[in-house]
């Protein structure tokens, strides 16, 4: 499971750069998109890969030997929220920009830099 | 009790001010920005004053113990940064007040400004990791809107790459504290600085702490990561380019200093050394770039990436003289740079261009703008007897040091291009023949003229009286390297 999850959070990362280097816009909205994620799933990964033992038992049993960590879970939780809405920011400004640009080509948006 | 507040409303005010007056009119907005800037400003001055007699001092949110909740935390560094960045808004949103269009002050520009402020206040006062994260987030979010405010095309451009790098930065910046949450177990800053230095170093450690500085790097535009700066900063109105060279860029190399002192408390010898050539290589790169640029606010652009290498030199030396110079820098540079934007800022008024060849002969038409560009640009450049002088030369006597030569000579050829281009903007836009008739002939709106003017002043006190600031710096610098303080306060015990 582990090694599974290491080379998933590899694809990952090195899809979202490889999306990320393309000249298109959104191919680079996408990358961005990708690239949250896998930031994400590298923190779930640091919980602790155990299934089927929550941390709260109930009164009396005994709790079990190894549980997953939630404070991982909780930290993904308020990343997602942010990274959902910085991209949904980030749709509108890459359509205003195409729109004003009349191209999807990331090279040629050079005006604020002549 | 009073003191815990004072670790909260920094951040409380604004972000109160901007929620409630949001459904307002722009009139209501605009007295409630004013209203919450001046709430924050006591505060903060509060603050600086408490911090200013040696103590550091926390509050833990919501009563969770230290490396549970969320911690709160003011020292020197934080409560002088706090305030310099408070005084400095306050008197560029009263600027903007009349130097920006009506129309874009009505796309919520006021609320937005709080929840920028409010968003580097609890990027400075934060203890924890993660939650540096969220207002991370918080101010991105809030300059992501006011860079784009309107609209325009370049803005749309420039924004796209600015808000395209800054989340690349925020995902490193996860990846950092993933890595560093796996091997330590621990996100409060004081107990992983304990913790680390406890445990022997790991791969993963080096990894995060590495993904964490390049976060910032990214965030604080060093070389060779700052191309989004120079093709965003200036495309917004002056005025939103003064807030963001006096907020966004500091707050990056804040972190920086901030989590290096805390996580590295004995750097290795490689890291400093490549730190040291990332700041000269800053320094160098940004002031070229400046020196071939012809019109004013993408000039100062360039400047500002100059500026940080200066900054990143004060803590890749690490050492009390090094933090000390880059700690007075830091005040004075987002003073001296606030008051050359909003120079910028009258003259783009006046003229409807910010292009150094289309502009002339302001000498004889505004003389006190003219005087306060001078005293704005020489304290830049670090002529005595203004303020840059004497961070230059602290700075300088700490690469001496360290004898770190190369890092010496960058500092000092980047000074004398810097003021090079400090008089080509000087000799372009006031003194040469006027080349072209001004456009708005009506005089300097009252709120323009004080805001420019008190900064210019501002720059010329923190020459003239250097010593109290010099002093805090090093009493902050101190704590800095020291970190039994810091540790003390936020987690207890000895």
């Amino acid at each position: 499971m582990q090694a599974f999850l290491a080379i998933t959070i590899g694809c990952l990362y090195a899809g979202a750069f490889y999306l990320m280097l393309r000249r298109s816009i959104v191919k680079l909205l996408l990358g961005l998109g990708l690239l949250g994620h896998a930031a994400n799933l590298l923190i779930f990964a640091t919980s602790g890969l155990v299934r089927f033992a929550p941390i709260m038992t109930e009164p009396g049993a005994a709790t079990p030997p190894r549980v997953a960590d939630p404070v991982p879970q909780a930290l993904i939780l308020t990343a997602i929220v942010i990274s959902f809405g910085v991209l949904a920011f980030s749709v509108v400004l890459i359509k205003l920009t195409a729109a004003a640009a009349r191209t999807d080509d990331v090279d040629s948006l050079r005006t604020s830099e002549m | 009790m009073i003191r815990e507040m004072l670790l909260v409303l920094p951040v409380l005010v604004p972000l109160a001010a901007a929620i409630l007056s949001v459904p307002g009119s722009l009139v209501l907005q605009r007295r409630a920005a004013m209203v919450g800037l001046t709430g924050h400003l006591v505060a903060s001055m509060l603050l600086l004053a408490v911090a200013a007699r040696g103590e550091v001092f926390a509050v833990q949110l919501a009563a969770w113990p230290a490396p549970f909740g969320i911690t709160f935390v003011a020292d020197t560094f934080s409560g002088l940064l706090l305030a310099s960045m408070s005084l400095i808004t306050w008197l560029v949103l009263l600027h903007s007040t009349a130097s920006i269009p009506e129309r874009l002050q009505r796309l919520t520009f006021f609320p937005l400004a709080m929840v920028l402020l409010a968003g580097v206040s609890g990027a400075l006062l934060t203890g924890d990791l993660f939650n540096l994260y969220v207002w991370f987030e918080v101010l991105l979010m809030a300059s992501f809107i006011l860079l784009t405010l309107g609209a325009e095309r370049p803005q749309l451009e420039g924004g796209l790459k600015y808000v395209a790098l800054n989340l690349i930065a925020s995902a490193f910046f996860l990846t950092g504290v993933g890595l560093l949450y796996g091997s330590t177990g621990t996100l409060n800053l004081a107990d992983l600085s304990r913790r680390t230095s406890e445990l022997p170093l790991s791969f993963p450690r080096i990894a995060a702490v590495l993904f964490l500085l390049l976060s910032f790097g990214i965030k604080a535009a060093v070389f060779p990561l700052f191309g989004w700066l120079p093709a965003s900063y200036h495309t917004p109105p002056a005025a939103i380019a003064a807030l963001f060279s006096a907020l966004l860029t500091k707050v990056g190399v804040y972190s920086m200093i901030r989590v290096g002192t805390l996580l590295l408390p004995q750097p290795p010898e490689a890291l400093t050394n490549a730190l040291l050539g990332v700041a000269g290589l800053t320094m160098v790169t940004g002031v070229l770039g400046a020196v071939a640029q012809t019109e004013m606010k993408r000039l100062l652009s360039f400047h500002i990436v100059s500026q940080i290498g200066y900054l990143v030199l004060g803590f890749a030396l690490y050492s009390v003289a090094g933090l000390t110079g880059a700690i007075y820098f830091f005040v004075h540079v987002s003073v001296a740079k606030a008051v050359l934007f909003l120079v910028a800022g009258e003259l783009e008024r006046q003229y409807r261009t910010t292009d150094l060849t289309e502009l002339g002969g302001s000498y004889r038409t505004s003389p006190t703008l003219a005087a306060a560009c001078f005293v704005g640009a020489m304290g830049l450049a670090g002529l005595p007897p203004l303020s840059g002088f004497f961070a230059k030369l602290q700075l300088v006597v700490a690469t001496l040091e360290r004898e770190a030569f190369f890092s010496l000579v960058a500092a000092l050829l980047v000074s004398m291009l810097t003021l090079f281009s400090m008089c080509k903007i000087w000799a372009e836009a006031f003194w040469k023949a006027p080349t072209s008739a001004r456009v708005a002939a009506e005089d300097w709106p009252p709120a323009m003229r004080f805001a420019t003017v008190g900064l210019a002043l501002l720059t010329l006190l923190l020459g003239t009286f250097a010593e109290p600031l010099m002093t805090l710096a090093q009493q902050a610098a101190e704590q800095l390297l020291d970190r039994q303080a810091y540790l003390q306060a936020v987690l207890g015990g000895p």
